[in-house]
């Protein structure tokens, strides 16, 4: 099990506690992995906006880079994953595209031939590592936590692209979940939109559609939420206590990116996982959890 | 097949609020849809069960509910797909839009969102027509290739699915919202219209182009593949060509972009203050979440090095730059 590790700006910049507890899961379960130091920023999607030639020149050029080492990739961010899997769909399925692409790269000797794979580490968790193996690797189970899956929109749509989990109904968070051995919240929110895109632009709109999703995880007694996108994870935790001014509610609700719940049930400690850098405390998660083992 | 059907029933003038009451009812062949064992049971077990229906075979837009959690039309779902999927069919009204009566919501503010953005074209008179050699005046018809550039916006048949799943719509119900974006898209894409510029001005401002989240929602539940948030985007594309910059929303693009030229990575750090930039009050509001940001390490240096290979990035964005 090798991949080309494809970090995304976030993990590099704004959640250090992400690369770094993917990493540490990563070497116990056995995923070894190749970082693609050289690898420019995904876009984001916004890339796309301004030129989408380039957005996909670029994408191209990080896809030529892991199949010279002959690696499928591994991406750490929902919305990585969700870009870049449109954008290899295009250049596989797409010849005419691949090539105005390919020609695009030509001067700096660069060309993608279409063979690369792109995966989530979600994906991997489920698809090469498996439940049965996740399963026997917990060290302290989460037991007694209460965790609602929050998935983001870009792992999930557009699914022509993505095809891994039902957008309507995915199951992956949480046979996840039921395998660390936390119990698992259902609520509507778990695949609607964190309001990242607009954080920025219109934090009102954004607020209103992370705090809310928020609010409604908490209200079907949720401990925690666990995000496998650090841009999700942005929105639900530095701008929560914003949104708790905005919808006039307390949520004081702990999130964790999708590698430290499972290095919490691997027995990494709260230093390996980086769970100081979080603005909400995650303390009251890690009350309900039982002693190390 | 016997299947059972959950469906939202709401008399506004009896209820206090909507229900959803079973039905259990044999299903005569795999083929039959959703809208089919509606008719059913509103002939066999409830005739009071309300729903709007015309077509029966996805062309005339009249019957979006929520299926199983998801909008689609019920004409054009299979029972037995839904079975196979979820075992169970749970119908319920369209969301955002008030319930008239079980099934049924008031399309109203769906239409005057699609009146709202002028849907017919405004050409200048020689745009539209051309006078022909024996005098007679006809009109200019636009060729294959230019009408595939407005990609699939007239297959829309306005159903409203898209709207329903909107994550914008459902907090800011002013929204133009998915299908009327798309279709303005058409009309600025259009050679012959004579209001590009004055469309892009009204599109650009409160309520318009900018304020959608980039869900990718309307794109997967659209019965017809119009993909409106691509059609957004590409509004929002024009928008910044026309020059219509003075906006959050184009310079989280242009400086976005920037960012990656120069470094071949975001910088978190210098992305909010290049949004803020040089608006002291705006600068001063976003600080003290920059301060808690910083204090808990989250604020990446202002001076990252560029990635390995930058050179190569930096050659792509000219080599665009020339295209302009
Ligand atoms: S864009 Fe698609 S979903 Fe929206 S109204 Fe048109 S056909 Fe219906
Ligand atoms: S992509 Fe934009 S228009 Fe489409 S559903 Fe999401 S917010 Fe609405
Ligand atoms: S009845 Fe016309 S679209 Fe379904």
């Amino acid at each position: 099990m090798k991949y080309a590790l494809f970090t995304g700006c976030a993990a590099k910049g704004a959640c250090p506690e992400l690369y770094q507890s993917a990493v540490k899961v990563a070497q116990i379960l056995g995923i070894e992995l190749e970082e693609l130091k050289s690898a420019a920023c995904c876009g984001a999607g916004v890339m796309k906006e301004g030129d989408p030639d380039l957005s996909l020149a670029i994408n191209a050029r990080t896809f030529a880079q892991a199949e010279e080492k002959g690696l499928p990739v591994m991406t750490i961010c929902g919305t990585c994953q969700g870009v870049l899997s449109s954008a290899n769909k295009n250049l596989k399925e797409d010849v005419p595209t691949r090539e105005r692409i390919n020609a695009m790269l030509a001067p700096d000797g660069i060309a993608y031939r279409g063979t690369t794979e792109v995966k989530h580490l979600l994906w991997v968790l489920i698809q090469d590592v498996g439940l049965d193996k996740l399963r026997h690797a917990v060290k302290r189970s989460l037991a007694g936590l209460r965790v609602a899956p929050f998935y983001g929109c870009y792992i999930l749509r557009p699914s022509k692209d993505l095809g891994f989990d039902d957008p309507n109904d995915p199951t992956s968070l949480e046979k996840l979940i039921t395998a660390l051995g936390g119990e698992r919240i259902d609520y509507s929110g778990r695949i609607k939109c964190c309001g990242f895109p607009l954080i920025l632009e219109k934090e009102s709109m954004a607020l209103a559609m992370g705090g809310g999703n928020t609010a409604e995880a908490k209200r079907e007694g949720a401990d925690c939420m666990v995000t496998p996108c650090p841009l999700c994870h942005m929105s639900l935790d530095i701008y929560q206590e914003r949104a708790e001014r905005q919808l006039g509610e307390r949520l004081d609700m702990p999130i964790f990116h999708l590698p430290q719940l499972v290095g919490l049930a691997l027995g990494l400690s709260e230093k390996d996982l980086g769970l100081s850098h979080h603005l909400v405390s995650v303390d009251a998660a890690l009350r309900k959890l039982g002693p190390q083992t | 097949m016997r299947a059972t059907f959950a469906i939202q029933k709401f008399n506004p003038e009896i209820d206090a609020r909507p229900h959803l009451e079973e039905y259990r009812l044999d299903v005569a062949w795999r083929g039959n849809t959703v809208l089919d064992a509606l008719f059913q049971i509103k002939h066999q077990l409830d005739g009071s069960l309300t729903f709007r229906a015309s077509c029966r075979s996805a062309i005339c837009g009249s019957c979006p509910m929520v299926i199983n959690g998801r909008e689609r039309l019920a004409c054009q779902t299979l029972i037995a797909d839904e079975i196979d999927r979820s075992g169970r069919i749970e119908v319920k009204p369209l969301r955002q839009l008030r319930v008239v009566k079980d099934l049924v919501v008031e399309m109203d503010p769906f239409w005057s969102k699609v009146n709202a953005i002028t849907p017919w074209l405004t050409p200048k008179r020689e745009a539209a027509f051309v006078r022909h050699a024996r005098g007679e005046i006809g009109e200019v018809m636009i060729p294959q290739n230019v009408h595939q550039t407005f990609y699939n916006v007239d297959a829309c048949i306005l159903c409203g699915a898209c709207v329903s799943a909107c994550n914008s719509l459902d907090v800011s119900p002013g929204f133009l919202g998915p299908a009327a974006l798309a279709k303005a898209y058409r009309f600025v894409a259009d050679p012959r219209e004579g209001e590009r510029r004055e469309r892009l001005e009204r599109l650009t401002r409160e309520d318009g182009i900018w304020d959608c989240v980039r869900c990718n929602f309307c794109v997967e539940v659209c019965p017809k593949d119009v993909q409106p948030m691509e059609a957004i985007i590409r509004l929002r594309r024009e928008a910044i060509r026309e020059g219509l910059t003075d906006h959050p929303g184009a310079t989280h693009i242009t400086a976005f972009m920037d960012i990656v030229r120069r470094e071949g990575r975001l910088n978190e750090a210098r992305m909010p203050l290049a949004m803020v930039w040089p608006n002291l009050f705006r600068m001063l509001k976003i600080l003290p979440l920059g301060l808690k940001m910083f204090v808990k390490g989250k604020v990446p240096s202002f001076f990252q090095r560029p990635i390995k290979g930058i050179r190569e990035i930096r050659r792509l964005f000219r080599l665009r730059e020339t295209f302009k």
